[in-house]
Protein backbone atom coordinates (compact mmCIF):
# COMPACT_ATOMS: atom_id res chain seq x y z
CA UNK A 1 0.00 0.00 0.00
CA UNK A 2 1.22 3.49 -0.84
CA UNK A 3 0.01 6.33 1.36
CA UNK A 4 0.60 9.93 0.38
CA UNK A 5 -0.15 12.28 3.28
CA UNK A 6 -0.24 16.09 2.99
CA UNK A 7 2.71 16.11 0.64
CA UNK A 8 4.04 19.48 -0.53
CA UNK A 9 7.08 20.12 -2.65
CA UNK A 10 8.87 23.24 -3.81
CA UNK A 11 11.37 23.88 -6.58
CA UNK A 12 12.96 26.98 -5.09
CA UNK A 13 10.08 29.37 -4.48
CA UNK A 14 7.78 27.55 -6.81
CA UNK A 15 5.40 25.11 -5.17
CA UNK A 16 4.87 22.13 -7.48
CA UNK A 17 2.87 19.93 -5.13
CA UNK A 18 0.26 21.33 -2.77
CA UNK A 19 -0.97 19.18 0.06
CA UNK A 20 -1.45 15.93 -1.84
CA UNK A 21 -3.39 13.14 -0.14
CA UNK A 22 -3.89 9.79 -1.78
CA UNK A 23 -3.85 6.10 -0.98
CA UNK A 24 -3.17 3.31 -3.45
CA UNK A 25 -4.14 -0.17 -2.35
CA UNK A 26 -2.34 -3.32 -3.48
CA UNK A 27 -3.60 -4.53 -6.84
CA UNK A 28 -5.12 -1.20 -7.82
CA UNK A 29 -4.45 0.81 -10.93
CA UNK A 30 -4.50 4.55 -10.52
CA UNK A 31 -4.40 6.94 -13.42
CA UNK A 32 -3.17 10.51 -13.00
CA UNK A 33 -4.04 13.04 -15.66
CA UNK A 34 -3.86 16.79 -15.95
CA UNK A 35 -2.24 19.55 -17.98
CA UNK A 36 1.52 19.80 -18.28
CA UNK A 37 3.17 21.48 -15.32
CA UNK A 38 0.47 20.26 -12.97
CA UNK A 39 2.94 18.17 -10.94
CA UNK A 40 1.97 14.68 -12.14
CA UNK A 41 5.46 13.51 -13.05
CA UNK A 42 6.94 15.14 -9.96
CA UNK A 43 4.47 13.30 -7.74
CA UNK A 44 5.43 10.04 -9.43
CA UNK A 45 9.12 10.71 -8.77
CA UNK A 46 8.39 11.45 -5.13
CA UNK A 47 6.84 8.01 -4.73
CA UNK A 48 10.09 6.18 -5.48
CA UNK A 49 12.32 8.80 -3.90
CA UNK A 50 13.86 10.15 -7.09
CA UNK A 51 12.69 13.60 -5.97
CA UNK A 52 12.57 14.69 -2.34
CA UNK A 53 9.53 16.44 -0.89
CA UNK A 54 9.62 19.07 1.83
CA UNK A 55 6.38 18.52 3.73
CA UNK A 56 4.13 15.61 4.57
CA UNK A 57 4.90 11.96 4.18
CA UNK A 58 4.85 9.16 1.62
CA UNK A 59 4.67 5.68 3.09
CA UNK A 60 5.27 2.55 1.03
CA UNK A 61 4.36 -0.67 2.83
CA UNK A 62 4.81 1.04 6.19
CA UNK A 63 8.17 2.64 5.33
CA UNK A 64 8.31 6.41 5.14
CA UNK A 65 10.40 7.79 2.29
CA UNK A 66 11.41 10.85 4.27
CA UNK A 67 12.67 8.78 7.18
CA UNK A 68 16.48 8.94 7.00
CA UNK A 69 16.60 5.32 8.19
CA UNK A 70 14.73 4.14 5.10
CA UNK A 71 17.03 2.56 2.51
CA UNK A 72 15.77 4.16 -0.70
CA UNK A 73 17.83 1.85 -2.91
CA UNK A 74 16.25 -1.16 -1.28
CA UNK A 75 12.78 0.36 -1.49
CA UNK A 76 13.18 1.11 -5.20
CA UNK A 77 13.76 -2.57 -5.89
CA UNK A 78 10.06 -3.14 -5.45
CA UNK A 79 8.92 -0.04 -7.35
CA UNK A 80 9.50 -0.26 -11.08
CA UNK A 81 9.38 2.81 -13.27
CA UNK A 82 8.79 3.38 -16.96
CA UNK A 83 9.74 6.69 -18.58
CA UNK A 84 8.31 8.72 -21.41
CA UNK A 85 11.53 8.45 -23.44
CA UNK A 86 12.19 4.79 -22.52
CA UNK A 87 15.67 5.53 -21.12
CA UNK A 88 17.15 2.23 -22.21
CA UNK A 89 20.94 2.00 -21.93
CA UNK A 90 21.95 2.66 -25.54
CA UNK A 91 25.34 0.97 -25.28
CA UNK A 92 23.91 -2.36 -24.15
CA UNK A 93 21.87 -4.98 -25.96
CA UNK A 94 18.23 -5.48 -25.01
CA UNK A 95 19.17 -8.58 -23.04
CA UNK A 96 21.87 -6.75 -21.07
CA UNK A 97 19.47 -3.88 -20.41
CA UNK A 98 17.08 -6.31 -18.77
CA UNK A 99 19.57 -8.52 -16.91
CA UNK A 100 21.82 -5.80 -15.48
CA UNK A 101 19.86 -4.90 -12.36
CA UNK A 102 18.81 -8.48 -11.48
CA UNK A 103 22.46 -9.53 -11.71
CA UNK A 104 23.99 -6.59 -9.85
CA UNK A 105 21.24 -5.82 -7.34
CA UNK A 106 19.56 -9.19 -6.77
CA UNK A 107 22.85 -11.07 -7.40
CA UNK A 108 21.16 -13.48 -9.76
CA UNK A 109 23.39 -15.65 -11.91
CA UNK A 110 23.72 -14.67 -15.56
CA UNK A 111 21.88 -17.81 -16.63
CA UNK A 112 19.01 -17.23 -14.25
CA UNK A 113 18.73 -13.54 -15.19
CA UNK A 114 18.76 -14.31 -18.91
CA UNK A 115 16.12 -16.98 -18.54
CA UNK A 116 13.84 -14.53 -16.77
CA UNK A 117 14.65 -11.83 -19.35
CA UNK A 118 13.67 -14.12 -22.21
CA UNK A 119 10.40 -14.96 -20.47
CA UNK A 120 9.67 -11.26 -20.11
CA UNK A 121 10.59 -10.51 -23.72
CA UNK A 122 8.23 -13.30 -24.72
CA UNK A 123 5.56 -11.70 -22.58
CA UNK A 124 5.96 -8.27 -24.20
CA UNK A 125 6.08 -9.92 -27.61
CA UNK A 126 9.63 -9.29 -28.84
CA UNK A 127 11.84 -12.27 -27.92
CA UNK A 128 13.58 -11.98 -31.30
CA UNK A 129 15.04 -8.59 -30.32
CA UNK A 130 17.09 -9.87 -27.37
CA UNK A 131 20.45 -9.28 -29.04
CA UNK A 132 19.62 -6.00 -30.75
CA UNK A 133 20.70 -2.59 -29.52
CA UNK A 134 17.94 -0.14 -28.48
CA UNK A 135 18.66 2.12 -31.45
CA UNK A 136 17.58 -0.65 -33.83
CA UNK A 137 14.14 -0.93 -32.23
CA UNK A 138 11.01 1.11 -32.87
CA UNK A 139 9.71 3.36 -30.09
CA UNK A 140 6.98 0.91 -29.18
CA UNK A 141 9.45 -1.94 -29.00
CA UNK A 142 11.84 0.13 -26.89
CA UNK A 143 9.10 0.96 -24.45
CA UNK A 144 8.15 -2.70 -24.14
CA UNK A 145 11.79 -3.51 -23.40
CA UNK A 146 11.73 -0.77 -20.75
CA UNK A 147 8.68 -2.40 -19.17
CA UNK A 148 10.43 -5.78 -19.27
CA UNK A 149 13.51 -4.21 -17.66
CA UNK A 150 11.37 -2.96 -14.77
CA UNK A 151 9.52 -6.25 -14.41
CA UNK A 152 12.80 -8.16 -14.26
CA UNK A 153 13.24 -6.83 -10.73
CA UNK A 154 9.90 -8.45 -9.84
CA UNK A 155 8.48 -5.22 -8.43
CA UNK A 156 5.32 -4.95 -6.40
CA UNK A 157 4.50 -1.53 -7.80
CA UNK A 158 4.91 -0.01 -11.23
CA UNK A 159 5.06 3.69 -12.02
CA UNK A 160 4.45 4.85 -15.58
CA UNK A 161 5.34 8.38 -16.62
CA UNK A 162 3.47 9.15 -19.83
CA UNK A 163 4.61 5.86 -21.35
CA UNK A 164 2.98 6.44 -24.72
CA UNK A 165 3.48 10.19 -25.19
CA UNK A 166 6.67 9.81 -27.25
CA UNK A 167 5.23 7.14 -29.53
CA UNK A 168 3.82 7.20 -33.03
CA UNK A 169 0.06 6.64 -32.92
CA UNK A 170 0.23 3.13 -34.35
CA UNK A 171 2.67 2.03 -31.67
CA UNK A 172 0.66 3.25 -28.72
CA UNK A 173 -1.56 0.19 -28.60
CA UNK A 174 1.24 -2.36 -28.48
CA UNK A 175 2.44 -0.68 -25.29
CA UNK A 176 -1.02 -0.17 -23.82
CA UNK A 177 -1.87 -3.84 -24.41
CA UNK A 178 1.08 -4.88 -22.27
CA UNK A 179 -0.02 -2.43 -19.56
CA UNK A 180 -3.63 -3.61 -19.62
CA UNK A 181 -2.46 -7.22 -19.18
CA UNK A 182 -0.30 -6.16 -16.26
CA UNK A 183 -3.18 -4.36 -14.59
CA UNK A 184 -5.46 -7.33 -15.08
CA UNK A 185 -2.89 -9.65 -13.55
CA UNK A 186 -3.10 -7.60 -10.39
CA UNK A 187 0.01 -5.41 -10.59
CA UNK A 188 -0.30 -2.25 -8.52
CA UNK A 189 0.14 0.58 -11.01
CA UNK A 190 0.27 4.35 -10.97
CA UNK A 191 0.05 5.67 -14.49
CA UNK A 192 0.45 9.25 -15.65
CA UNK A 193 -1.25 9.28 -19.01
CA UNK A 194 -3.73 11.01 -21.24
CA UNK A 195 -4.89 7.75 -22.78
CA UNK A 196 -8.43 7.91 -21.53
CA UNK A 197 -9.34 4.65 -23.26
CA UNK A 198 -6.78 2.91 -21.07
CA UNK A 199 -8.06 4.74 -18.00
CA UNK A 200 -11.64 3.69 -18.73
CA UNK A 201 -10.65 0.09 -19.19
CA UNK A 202 -8.44 -0.58 -16.19
CA UNK A 203 -8.30 2.35 -13.78
CA UNK A 204 -9.69 1.75 -10.31
CA UNK A 205 -9.25 5.42 -9.61
CA UNK A 206 -8.53 8.46 -11.74
CA UNK A 207 -7.21 11.68 -10.32
CA UNK A 208 -7.02 14.97 -12.11
CA UNK A 209 -4.26 17.37 -11.12
CA UNK A 210 -3.90 21.06 -11.84
CA UNK A 211 -1.33 23.50 -10.47
CA UNK A 212 0.00 21.01 -7.95
CA UNK A 213 -3.36 20.01 -6.51
CA UNK A 214 -5.64 17.04 -6.95
CA UNK A 215 -8.82 18.79 -7.99
CA UNK A 216 -10.95 15.85 -8.98
CA UNK A 217 -11.13 12.13 -8.30
CA UNK A 218 -13.30 9.53 -9.91
CA UNK A 219 -13.58 5.81 -10.01
CA UNK A 220 -16.17 5.24 -12.69
CA UNK A 221 -17.64 6.49 -15.93
CA UNK A 222 -18.99 9.53 -14.11
CA UNK A 223 -15.48 11.04 -14.12
CA UNK A 224 -15.56 11.19 -17.91
CA UNK A 225 -19.20 12.01 -18.56
CA UNK A 226 -19.97 14.32 -15.70
CA UNK A 227 -16.91 15.86 -14.06
CA UNK A 228 -17.72 18.29 -11.26
CA UNK A 229 -14.81 20.66 -11.63
CA UNK A 230 -14.79 23.24 -14.43
CA UNK A 231 -11.07 22.75 -15.06
CA UNK A 232 -11.55 18.99 -15.45
CA UNK A 233 -14.45 19.56 -17.81
CA UNK A 234 -12.38 21.84 -20.01
CA UNK A 235 -9.42 19.44 -20.00
CA UNK A 236 -11.49 16.38 -20.79
CA UNK A 237 -13.39 18.18 -23.52
CA UNK A 238 -10.08 18.84 -25.21
CA UNK A 239 -8.66 15.35 -25.03
CA UNK A 240 -11.84 13.31 -25.51
CA UNK A 241 -12.68 14.16 -29.08
CA UNK B 1 79.47 28.78 -46.00
CA UNK B 2 76.82 26.39 -47.15
CA UNK B 3 75.32 23.87 -44.73
CA UNK B 4 76.26 20.30 -45.53
CA UNK B 5 73.33 18.01 -45.03
CA UNK B 6 74.16 14.65 -43.55
CA UNK B 7 71.01 12.65 -43.17
CA UNK B 8 72.98 9.58 -42.24
CA UNK B 9 72.96 10.77 -38.62
CA UNK B 10 69.47 9.29 -38.52
CA UNK B 11 70.70 5.74 -39.02
CA UNK B 12 74.45 5.85 -38.49
CA UNK B 13 75.47 4.21 -35.22
CA UNK B 14 75.27 5.10 -32.44
CA UNK B 15 72.91 7.95 -33.44
CA UNK B 16 70.21 5.79 -35.04
CA UNK B 17 70.14 3.69 -31.90
CA UNK B 18 69.84 6.81 -29.77
CA UNK B 19 66.72 7.88 -31.62
CA UNK B 20 65.20 4.43 -31.18
CA UNK B 21 66.10 4.41 -27.49
CA UNK B 22 64.55 7.85 -27.17
CA UNK B 23 61.40 6.68 -28.93
CA UNK B 24 61.13 3.71 -26.58
CA UNK B 25 61.38 5.98 -23.52
CA UNK B 26 58.79 8.33 -25.04
CA UNK B 27 56.42 5.41 -25.62
CA UNK B 28 56.92 4.12 -22.08
CA UNK B 29 56.34 7.53 -20.48
CA UNK B 30 53.28 8.11 -22.64
CA UNK B 31 51.66 4.75 -21.93
CA UNK B 32 52.37 4.65 -18.21
CA UNK B 33 51.30 8.27 -17.72
CA UNK B 34 48.15 7.52 -19.72
CA UNK B 35 47.25 4.64 -17.43
CA UNK B 36 47.51 7.02 -14.43
CA UNK B 37 45.67 9.81 -16.28
CA UNK B 38 42.80 7.64 -17.41
CA UNK B 39 42.15 5.79 -14.17
CA UNK B 40 42.63 8.82 -11.93
CA UNK B 41 40.75 11.08 -14.37
CA UNK B 42 37.73 8.79 -14.39
CA UNK B 43 37.63 8.73 -10.60
CA UNK B 44 38.15 12.49 -10.16
CA UNK B 45 35.65 13.31 -12.93
CA UNK B 46 33.06 11.05 -11.35
CA UNK B 47 33.58 12.48 -7.87
CA UNK B 48 32.79 15.92 -9.31
CA UNK B 49 29.20 14.90 -9.98
CA UNK B 50 28.49 12.73 -6.94
CA UNK B 51 25.95 13.84 -4.33
CA UNK B 52 28.58 14.12 -1.58
CA UNK B 53 29.72 17.69 -1.13
CA UNK B 54 33.14 16.99 0.36
CA UNK B 55 34.13 14.71 -2.52
CA UNK B 56 32.85 17.27 -5.03
CA UNK B 57 34.93 19.98 -3.38
CA UNK B 58 38.04 17.80 -3.32
CA UNK B 59 37.76 16.80 -6.99
CA UNK B 60 37.04 20.37 -8.12
CA UNK B 61 40.09 21.59 -6.23
CA UNK B 62 42.21 18.86 -7.84
CA UNK B 63 41.02 19.69 -11.34
CA UNK B 64 41.50 23.43 -10.99
CA UNK B 65 44.90 23.08 -9.36
CA UNK B 66 46.40 20.84 -12.00
CA UNK B 67 44.89 22.30 -15.12
CA UNK B 68 45.69 25.91 -14.24
CA UNK B 69 49.43 25.56 -13.65
CA UNK B 70 51.77 25.15 -16.64
CA UNK B 71 52.95 21.58 -16.99
CA UNK B 72 56.62 22.63 -17.09
CA UNK B 73 56.25 24.32 -13.71
CA UNK B 74 54.51 21.26 -12.28
CA UNK B 75 57.28 19.01 -13.57
CA UNK B 76 59.99 21.18 -11.98
CA UNK B 77 58.03 21.28 -8.77
CA UNK B 78 57.69 17.50 -8.48
CA UNK B 79 61.27 16.89 -9.48
CA UNK B 80 63.01 19.48 -7.32
CA UNK B 81 60.56 20.02 -4.46
CA UNK B 82 58.66 16.73 -4.54
CA UNK B 83 61.18 14.61 -2.60
CA UNK B 84 61.38 17.33 0.07
CA UNK B 85 57.65 17.02 0.68
CA UNK B 86 58.27 13.50 1.88
CA UNK B 87 60.35 14.63 4.87
CA UNK B 88 64.08 14.34 5.50
CA UNK B 89 64.62 10.60 5.64
CA UNK B 90 62.19 9.42 2.98
CA UNK B 91 63.11 12.38 0.75
CA UNK B 92 66.78 11.51 0.99
CA UNK B 93 65.99 7.92 0.12
CA UNK B 94 63.84 8.94 -2.87
CA UNK B 95 66.59 11.22 -4.18
CA UNK B 96 68.88 8.18 -4.38
CA UNK B 97 66.52 6.30 -6.73
CA UNK B 98 68.13 5.55 -10.07
CA UNK B 99 66.25 7.22 -12.89
CA UNK B 100 64.13 9.30 -10.53
CA UNK B 101 63.56 11.89 -13.28
CA UNK B 102 61.94 9.21 -15.44
CA UNK B 103 59.48 8.21 -12.71
CA UNK B 104 58.75 11.83 -11.84
CA UNK B 105 57.99 12.55 -15.50
CA UNK B 106 55.46 9.69 -15.63
CA UNK B 107 53.89 10.72 -12.34
CA UNK B 108 53.68 14.44 -13.16
CA UNK B 109 52.35 13.88 -16.66
CA UNK B 110 49.84 11.33 -15.36
CA UNK B 111 48.32 13.48 -12.66
CA UNK B 112 48.34 16.59 -14.85
CA UNK B 113 46.55 14.85 -17.70
CA UNK B 114 44.13 13.28 -15.20
CA UNK B 115 42.71 16.75 -14.52
CA UNK B 116 41.99 17.12 -18.23
CA UNK B 117 40.45 13.66 -18.50
CA UNK B 118 38.30 14.52 -15.47
CA UNK B 119 36.90 17.54 -17.27
CA UNK B 120 36.05 15.44 -20.32
CA UNK B 121 34.30 12.97 -18.02
CA UNK B 122 32.24 15.79 -16.58
CA UNK B 123 31.22 16.84 -20.08
CA UNK B 124 30.29 13.22 -20.82
CA UNK B 125 28.14 12.99 -17.70
CA UNK B 126 26.44 16.27 -18.50
CA UNK B 127 25.50 15.03 -21.97
CA UNK B 128 23.59 12.09 -20.50
CA UNK B 129 20.01 13.09 -19.72
CA UNK B 130 18.82 13.33 -16.14
CA UNK B 131 16.17 10.70 -16.72
CA UNK B 132 18.76 8.13 -17.75
CA UNK B 133 20.23 8.41 -14.25
CA UNK B 134 16.74 8.15 -12.77
CA UNK B 135 16.02 5.08 -14.86
CA UNK B 136 19.10 3.34 -13.47
CA UNK B 137 18.23 4.27 -9.89
CA UNK B 138 14.63 3.17 -10.38
CA UNK B 139 15.88 -0.40 -10.89
CA UNK B 140 17.24 -0.39 -7.35
CA UNK B 141 20.90 0.21 -8.17
CA UNK B 142 23.03 2.24 -5.78
CA UNK B 143 24.90 5.39 -6.81
CA UNK B 144 28.11 3.37 -7.06
CA UNK B 145 26.52 0.66 -9.20
CA UNK B 146 24.86 3.29 -11.38
CA UNK B 147 28.17 4.94 -12.26
CA UNK B 148 30.15 1.72 -12.40
CA UNK B 149 27.86 -0.30 -14.64
CA UNK B 150 25.91 2.22 -16.71
CA UNK B 151 26.95 5.86 -16.58
CA UNK B 152 30.77 5.64 -16.75
CA UNK B 153 30.82 3.12 -19.64
CA UNK B 154 28.26 5.30 -21.44
CA UNK B 155 30.15 8.56 -20.81
CA UNK B 156 33.49 7.03 -21.88
CA UNK B 157 31.99 6.07 -25.22
CA UNK B 158 30.72 9.61 -25.70
CA UNK B 159 34.08 11.21 -24.91
CA UNK B 160 36.29 8.85 -26.91
CA UNK B 161 37.14 11.50 -29.55
CA UNK B 162 38.49 14.06 -27.03
CA UNK B 163 40.23 11.21 -25.18
CA UNK B 164 42.09 10.43 -28.40
CA UNK B 165 43.35 14.01 -28.39
CA UNK B 166 44.47 13.66 -24.77
CA UNK B 167 46.26 10.42 -25.54
CA UNK B 168 48.10 12.16 -28.40
CA UNK B 169 48.90 15.15 -26.23
CA UNK B 170 50.44 12.97 -23.55
CA UNK B 171 53.09 11.73 -26.04
CA UNK B 172 53.76 15.27 -27.20
CA UNK B 173 53.96 16.62 -23.64
CA UNK B 174 56.37 13.84 -22.72
CA UNK B 175 59.03 15.80 -24.66
CA UNK B 176 59.01 18.32 -21.80
CA UNK B 177 60.58 15.59 -19.65
CA UNK B 178 63.89 16.40 -21.35
CA UNK B 179 64.07 19.51 -19.17
CA UNK B 180 64.69 17.27 -16.16
CA UNK B 181 67.12 15.13 -18.12
CA UNK B 182 64.95 12.23 -19.21
CA UNK B 183 66.54 10.67 -22.30
CA UNK B 184 63.42 10.56 -24.41
CA UNK B 185 63.12 11.27 -28.13
CA UNK B 186 63.57 15.06 -28.11
CA UNK B 187 66.45 14.77 -25.67
CA UNK B 188 68.15 12.29 -27.99
CA UNK B 189 67.76 14.50 -31.05
CA UNK B 190 69.49 17.31 -29.11
CA UNK B 191 72.19 14.88 -28.07
CA UNK B 192 72.84 14.01 -31.71
CA UNK B 193 73.06 17.73 -32.45
CA UNK B 194 75.58 18.19 -29.65
CA UNK B 195 77.77 15.40 -30.96
CA UNK B 196 77.51 15.94 -34.71
CA UNK B 197 76.26 19.54 -35.17
CA UNK B 198 73.56 18.04 -37.41
CA UNK B 199 70.64 19.22 -35.30
CA UNK B 200 68.53 20.06 -38.31
CA UNK B 201 68.52 16.48 -39.52
CA UNK B 202 68.14 15.05 -36.03
CA UNK B 203 65.19 17.33 -35.21
CA UNK B 204 63.54 16.60 -38.53
CA UNK B 205 63.97 12.91 -37.83
CA UNK B 206 62.41 13.30 -34.39
CA UNK B 207 59.50 15.23 -35.94
CA UNK B 208 58.76 12.39 -38.32
CA UNK B 209 58.99 9.82 -35.57
CA UNK B 210 56.51 11.84 -33.44
CA UNK B 211 54.21 12.13 -36.44
CA UNK B 212 54.30 8.37 -37.06
CA UNK B 213 53.74 7.67 -33.37
CA UNK B 214 50.77 10.05 -33.34
CA UNK B 215 49.24 8.55 -36.44
CA UNK B 216 49.59 5.10 -34.93
CA UNK B 217 47.76 6.26 -31.79
CA UNK B 218 45.01 7.74 -33.98
CA UNK B 219 44.66 4.39 -35.75
CA UNK B 220 44.47 2.46 -32.49
CA UNK B 221 41.91 4.87 -31.02
CA UNK B 222 39.91 4.76 -34.25
CA UNK B 223 39.72 1.00 -33.89
CA UNK B 224 38.60 1.30 -30.26
CA UNK B 225 36.05 3.93 -31.25
CA UNK B 226 34.50 1.73 -33.92
CA UNK B 227 34.44 -1.21 -31.54
CA UNK B 228 32.72 0.73 -28.76
CA UNK B 229 30.53 2.91 -30.92
CA UNK B 230 27.04 3.30 -29.47
CA UNK B 231 24.56 2.04 -32.08
CA UNK B 232 22.41 4.86 -33.36
CA UNK B 233 25.00 7.54 -32.66
CA UNK B 234 27.06 9.31 -35.27
CA UNK B 235 30.43 7.65 -35.74
CA UNK B 236 33.22 7.73 -38.23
Amino acid sequence: MIEIKNVSKWFGDFQVLKDINETIQKGQTMVICGPSGSGKSTLLRCINGLEPYQKGEIIVDGESLSDPKTNLYKLRQKIGMVFQRFELYPHMTVLKNITLAPMKVLKKSKKEAEKKAMELLERVGIPDKAHEYPANLSGGQQQRVAIARSLAMEPEYMLFDEPTSALDPEMINEVLDVMVDLAKEGMTMIVVTHEMGFAREVADEIIFMDEGRIIERGSDEEFFTNPKNERTKLFLSQILV
Amino acid sequence: MAYNFDWSVLWRQPYGMWLLQGLWVTIKIGFLAWIIALSLGIVIGTLRVTPWKFLRLFSSAYTELFRNIPFLVQLFFWYYAGPMLLGDRLGHYVNQIMGLNYYVAIFALGIYTASRVAEHMRAGFASIGKEQYQAVLSTGMTQFQMYRYVIIPYALRIILPPLTTEFLTIFKNSSIAMTIGVAELTFMSYRIDAETFHGLEATTGAMFIYLLLGLTVVRIMGFIESKFKIPGMIGR
